[in-house]
């Protein structure tokens, strides 16, 4: 799973589901649909570790919604909502 | 000649044990204070190295990045900078990191490096790391970084020995002239290139086990099941508030029996006069009456400190985002709500980890509806003189049912309020963003918990000695002067200035059925809302004589029907805050708008529930 699959479909983290684990190809903070500016939001991706090539898997999801979701990024777990992980692209 | 006060802070991200480290290096030497012109808590302590070098530490709020987001990240990067007026610039910046997770706290070292300031890396739980299959090569993590790495293990005896040695090397070199700052904002670019340049020095230096910590895995899969998960944090709370209200007791009585022994004594030896009644029934009643409450303090606070350590609160967090989102609040909003059932005072200053300001003003403007704890003596006094103590079910107290009834009301009534804050002002701006780091679990310490439970203690006992004595002894004044007339028939406090106070009040209170007994005692209630049992002792201790101050439940079981007494429970839900409360808000919020704001619709609410509380159970004959 460590490996890059350029046969994977690509789609952002904010609609995969519980178990979902793959690599993180970019960050697209613009289109995101956050309160947040792009690069606001971007720059906290970053600092908490969401940068392109790392390993993620969706732990849990919350119950309204399925949101948000807790998110195992190499060995942190972070919580984020759905809106905010639109901007992760990951196959 | 003695060497200079060495000067060191303390960075880290949040969860790396940075408090855990700082309360092992100073322990009880503490001292806890503002910055000035900001509400940042500024948290000092010393300690002497094994070669006597005297050391002043100062633990810096927890951040990501030196961008300076919110008044503490802006603190911290100033501090590090050497920028904050009147504050010594470091000698030593340590870097706390958690040794099972240096991922983040790597990206933030490199960034610092910048600043140029001396700097050490603190490998933090040193011995879970070991424990969990983590490997660090610290000599070549060292190298790597260009600066010292020293291994710690906080909550252990002899755990920061290392950390101590390298800091009396450090001080004992000559100091190496300061490099350049060269630290800048930086840009996205900068961001991914630092946390590119963290994962490759990690890459080289650490190896991780395969799996990752098999224990948070499998409380998290039950803690954190959407279902299962919220059927936890209601047993926690609930179990919280049986236990603030039932494991208490013994010792609460035990307090209260001593007060009243104490008061005995002084009576005994005293002549009947002035000094005799100011002090049994001023002073030691009325003091007595706050004291009294310090056990369930405490036990508030262990359960907030013991759940905080575990790191179950950002778990509650994130469990509760998208609910309270339905009320227009933010999951990072839960922390310093349920602070504010302890105080609303530290939940306030708690809000400052929400970064958008309206999602802060609206946990700000509802948290004095959390029950804070000083509401505590009101409900408990209340409940235990018109409550009967019997079991339903065969284990639930009744007691203990009617107190988690109000603490539910003030929970729902928050919500509410939040809901509509959120409709009408707010409608248009789309909701900030959630996010959070989960931390491993981590088993809490019994050195760090009681620390922190103490500091919290021995702020209720100042409060109890400052305040509330203060407020005490204005209130017996209020009710001995002037002097009944001589051979008056009714009791002597009907001819005070309190009398005259609450009878003036009565009009206004009578439709919520609240005489002016309880009217005296709302006044100095707003001082501080606990101050008002201990008004009611007085009021009534003063006019019943000595028999009566000896179990001010008994009388106003007595004096006041159940319409009121619920009436009044009713009223302390939403009581206007104490004036601290106030203050607080004003200086967190910079304006006296909105504490404006906050004591009117907190008025208007407790009005509003009491009358109908009042005027349900008189119809329902209560009355």
């Amino acid at each position: 799973m460590t490996e890059r699959n350029g046969a994977r479909p690509q789609l952002p983290l904010g609609l995969a589901k519980r178990g979902y684990s793959g690599v993180i190809q970019h960050l697209a903070a613009g289109d995101a649909g956050s309160s947040l500016s792009a690069i606001e939001l971007e720059s906290r991706l970053i600092e908490l570790g969401f940068v392109e090539g790392a390993r993620v898997e969706v732990l849990h999801e919350g119950i309204v919604g399925r949101d948000p979701i807790a998110v195992r990024v190499e060995n942190v777990t972070i919580a984020v909502r759905r809106r905010e992980a639109m901007a992760i692209i990951v196959a | 000649m003695e060497a200079p006060l060495m000067h060191l802070a303390l960075v880290g991200t949040p969860n790396s044990g940075k408090t855990s480290l700082f309360n092992a290096l100073t322990g009880s030497r503490q001292k806890v204070a503002n910055y000035p012109g900001v509400t940042v808590e500024r948290k000092e302590g010393s300690f002497v190295t094994p070669l006597g070098r005297q050391v002043s530490l100062v633990d810096l709020p927890g951040t990501y990045s030196l961008r300076g987001r919110s008044p503490d990240e802006e603190i911290t990067r100033d501090m590090v900078l050497g920028r904050t007026p009147g504050e010594a610039v470091p000698d030593l910046v340590l870097c706390v990191a958690d040794a099972t997770n240096l991922r983040l706290t790597i990206r933030l070292l490199l960034e610092l490096k910048s600043t140029g300031r001396p700097l050490m890396l603190v490998l933090n739980m040193f011995d879970i790391a070991t424990r969990r299959g983590v490997t660090v090569d610290v000599a070549r993590l060292s190298e790597a970084l260009g600066m010292p790495v020293v291994t710690s293990i906080a909550v252990r005896k002899g755990g920061t020995a290392d950390l101590l040695r390298q800091t009396d090397t450090i001080a004992a070199q000559a100091p190496a002239p300061l490099a350049q700052n060269l630290w800048q904002p930086l840009t996205i670019a900068q961001l991914r290139a630092t946390q590119r340049e963290a994962d490759r020095i990690i890459a080289a230096t650490v190896s991780l086990p395969e799996k990752p910590d098999t224990w948070t895995a499998r409380i998290d899969a039950v803690v954190l099941h959407p279902v299962a998960g919220l059927a936890i944090l209601a047993v926690i709370l609930f179990v919280m508030f049986q236990a603030v209200f039932a494991w208490a007791q013994p010792l609460m009585e035990l307090l209260s029996s001593g007060f009243a022994a104490l008061g005995q004594l002084v009576h005994d030896i005293l002549p009947a006069g002035l000094l005799q009644s100011f002090l049994q029934n001023g002073v030691i009643s009325g003091v007595g009456s706050v004291i009294v409450f310090l056990p369930q303090i405490i036990i508030i606070f262990l359960f907030i400190l013991l759940l905080e350590d575990f790191g179950y609160m950002a778990r509650a967090a994130f469990l509760m985002d998208r609910i309270m989102g339905g009320a227009g609040l933010h999951g990072r909003a839960f922390i310093p709500l349920l602070s504010s059932f302890a105080c609303a005072i530290p939940g306030i200053m708690a809000t400052r980890v929400i970064d958008n300001r309206r999602d802060r003003l609206t946990t700000i403007l509802i948290a004095p509806l959390m029950t804070c704890s000083a509401r505590i003596p009101v409900y408990t006094l209340i409940i235990s003189a018109f409550i009967p103590a019997k079991q339903i079910w065969g284990w639930v107290s009744l007691q203990g049912l009617v107190m988690f009834g109000l603490y539910a009301a003030g929970i729902a009534s928050a919500l509410g309020v939040s809901f509509l804050i959120k409709f009408f002002m707010w409608r248009d701006y789309a909701p900030a963003p959630f996010m959070l780091e989960l931390p491993d679990y981590k088993m809490p310490r019994a050195r760090s918990i009681a620390i922190g439970v103490y500091t919290r203690a021995k702020m209720f006992l100042q409060r109890a000695g400052t305040t509330i004595f203060s407020m005490m002894v204005l209130i017996w004044f209020l009710a001995s002067f002037p002097l009944p007339p001589a051979g008056a028939q009714d009791p002597a406090i009907n001819y005070s200035f309190a009398a005259m106070i609450g009878k003036a009040m009565e009009p206004v209170l009578a439709p919520v059925g609240f005489n002016w007994q309880i009217a005296v005692a709302l006044i100095p209630g707003m001082a501080a809302r606990e101050v008002a049992v201990a008004a009611l002792g007085t009021v009534y201790a003063i006019e019943g004589g000595k028999e009566a101050a000896e179990q001010i439940g008994q009388v106003l079981a007595t004096k006041w029907s159940l319409a009121t007494a619920l009436s009044l429970l009713a009223w302390y839900i939403f009581a206007p805050q104490c004036a601290s409360t106030l203050a607080v808000i004003r200086r967190e919020t910079g304006s006296s708008k909105w504490m404006a704001i906050t004591f009117a619709y907190m008025f208007a609410l407790a009005y509003a529930a009491s009358l109908a509380t009042y005027n349900i159970a008189v119809a329902l004959g209560a009355g």
